[in-house]
């Protein structure tokens, strides 16, 4: 438990056009140093077809270049296409899969995976039933505060628990697509408008608040979670990996900043300053982990 | 007499207090749902739900009335304190209760390998919506009935049906959730408290409104959910169905102020191969459940019978002027 945590790279949440998304995946061949990177369609099934046809370049480029990979799957499966791509994807030894819905388990048989943020994890009973079934790591639901990882990691410290300290909230899945409807489309017929928003599409209170983003069927936070000042905590208390969740902007020097923080090279403050500096368009909160509403940031430190 | 006679689809109906119980089975329900006064329960309002002595007493009753009772254990267990959970679900074992609806992973976990007899069912907040997951958690766990999420249509029930070995249920009647159930953070990114970790969305501990000049606005944890032009009838400010503005679009971006009535959708979803309608609503009054119940009680016989059955007449009262939907069972939902 006390390995120095690993830096993760999260899936791209966005309807990025293909090239922009291609030129992104290979750039972090070449120039990151993540310890693991996940690439794969979370959000739209739709998509996935511009995903697939750049894929296979992508991973040979992540292979030569000896980067860790996981294949990242859809976080609503309800279609027959659906169900047959997660189970393609699922059915083979060659990458290891982050499970985004619990069908993905009927696939995978006991093949080892890794449990992402969208499914629920709660408790300790849960975590060992999953371990059983093949689970080594468990991405943490977004609303988990760290009190409660903190009691799930010391009830069950097997396996890695990695958590998002970088990037909007995924917060909920519909079957309704809400880019589609703010076009005035339907779901079937969508023109894939959700690439018109590379960071998502804002959603704003009628008295101007800022609250929360659309991407697709998926609805996310406005805000941009960023920990920075509760890393060492997290750390302490068994959190093995921070998973960086991609924006557009310069996600190189987005890493580049949680390093040298995890290294003890520059001090929480210094890395918020650069933060804002890099990432100008972003609003920052953190208040899930602190066991508050999530849009909140917090300024007092752990409670754990 | 009609052609064919087909077995009615089971009512299920929900039962907030011991005397809502009664009322429910007195209306016609099949089968009543309930849940234990503590938090293993997404309904843990005060002055609602059942001791472990109300469940007993409200199991002899039901099945003085050839009803069955169902006990939802429905929230995620909590860290450090699954032992509550657990309790519960050796509690719903030993009360002689039809069966117990889970969502918890672990819980179903717990419940199969402790309580092998226990009939477990599938709660709507494990959002298991394809015949994929049906089937794993039907062979690992073994459950015999699964609640299906409301992202579904009917022809993709219909699909499910034809697929899988265990029950389907589906909600008909009641509160609307548009996101996937069980895998929404909306309430708490707004107030803290959730519905997988509280049992709770859009808390009323959180809501407020406002009197303006010309219109009144509510708000949850401070941010305004809707502005109602003097007027208009204000509906409760749950989030996702709240007024709000995109880049120059304003309205409803994620559902209006509705809720589902899939009254008219029953011939279809008997033909889906559904064996169980759900009414939502614990939390409502004995009254208005009566009359929702014997309602719906009469549409399904009728249409078991093969009867035609006037649904838009006969369901028309119990929306109470609101506005209802079919919501995802309908493809243009989406």
């Amino acid at each position: 438990m006390n390995n120095k945590p690993e830096l993760t790279l999260g899936p791209c949440l966005f309807n990025w056009p293909e090239a922009m998304w291609r030129d992104f995946y290979f750039r972090m061949a070449d120039e990151s140093d993540f310890d693991l990177i996940y690439i794969g369609e979370p959000v739209c099934s739709k998509r996935l077809p511009f995903r697939d046809s750049v894929l296979p370049d992508i991973l040979e480029r992540m292979e030569s270049a000896g980067k860790k990979v996981v294949l990242s799957t859809l976080a609503l499966v309800t279609t027959k296409p659906e169900r047959k791509t997660l189970s393609g994807q699922c059915d083979q030894d060659e990458w290891m899969v982050e499970a985004n819905d619990l069908t993905a388990l009927a696939f995978l048989k006991g093949r080892k995976h890794v449990i992402g943020p969208y499914i629920n994890l709660y408790n300790e009973d849960s975590i060992e039933a999953l371990s059983k079934r093949g689970a080594t790591r468990f991405v943490l639901p977004t609303e988990l505060s760290a009190e409660t990882a903190s009691k799930l990691i010391k009830a069950a410290p097997d396996p890695v628990y990695e958590l998002q300290v970088f990037g909007r909230l995924p917060l909920a899945l519909s079957a309704r697509c809400y880019h589609a409807r703010l076009n005035k489309l339907s779901k079937d017929s969508c023109r894939f408008v959700c690439d018109q928003d590379l960071d998502g599409r804002d959603v704003n209170s009628l008295t101007g608040q800022p609250f929360l983003a659309v991407n697709g069927i998926q609805t996310m936070s406005y805000g941009s979670q960023l920990l920075l000042e509760e890393l060492p905590d997290l750390a302490k208390m068994g959190i093995g990996a921070f998973r960086l969740s991609p924006h557009t902007g310069d996600m190189i020097a987005v890493a580049k900043i949680f390093r040298s923080l995890l290294a003890g090279e520059v001090e929480a403050i210094e890395a918020r300053k650069a933060m804002e500096k890099e990432m100008p368009s972003h609003h920052f909160i953190n208040g899930f982990v602190h066991g508050q509403a999530g849009m909140k940031q917090v300024a007092e430190s752990l409670a754990v | 007499m009609p052609d064919q006679i087909v077995k009615p689809m089971e009512l299920v109906c929900p039962a907030g207090t011991p005397a809502a119980l009664r009322t429910a089975v007195d209306a016609g329900a099949d089968t009543v749902y309930c849940g234990f006064r503590n938090e293993t329960n997404a309904r843990n309002f005060p002055g609602l739900n059942f001791s472990l002595k109300e469940l007993q007493r409200g199991i002899q009753y039901a099945s003085d009335h050839a009803s069955n009772v169902l006990v939802a254990i429905n929230t995620f267990a909590q860290a450090g304190k699954t032992d509550l959970w657990k309790k519960s679900i050796d509690d719903v074992a030993q009360s002689g209760a039809h069966a117990v609806i889970l969502a918890d992973f672990g819980m179903l976990d717990y419940a199969a390998r402790t309580h092998p007899d226990l009939r477990l069912h599938l709660s709507v907040q494990a959002a298991a919506a394809n015949a994929d997951m049906v089937n794993y958690y039907a062979s690992e766990f073994g459950v015999k009935r699964v609640v299906l999420p409301r992202v579904l249509t009917v022809q993709e029930i219909s699909t499910i049906n034809a697929e899988i070995s265990c029950e389907t249920e589906v909600f008909i009647f009641g509160g609307l959730c548009v996101m996937a159930e069980g895998r929404c953070a909306l309430s708490s990114y707004c107030t803290g408290k959730s519905p997988n970790m509280n049992g709770v969305c859009s808390p009323p501990g959180d809501v407020s409104y406002e009197e303006h000049s010309d219109h009144l606005e509510s708000s949850l944890s401070g941010i305004t959910i809707n502005q109602y032009p003097k007027g208009e009838a204000a509906a409760y400010p749950t989030l996702c169905k709240g007024r709000f503005e995109s880049d120059g679009v304003t309205g409803y971006v994620f559902e209006d102020p509705v809720s589902l009535n899939a009254a008219h959708l029953l011939p279809a979803l008997q033909k889906a191969g559904v064996t169980a309608l759900k009414i939502e609503g614990r939390q409502r009054g004995k009254a208005y459940m009566a009359q929702v119940v014997s309602s719906f009680r009469k549409a399904v016989d009728a249409l078991a019978s093969g009867e035609n059955v006037p649904l838009e007449n006969l369901l028309a009262p119990l929306t109470e002027g609101q506005k209802s939907t079919k919501g995802s069972y309908q493809k243009t939902w989406r």
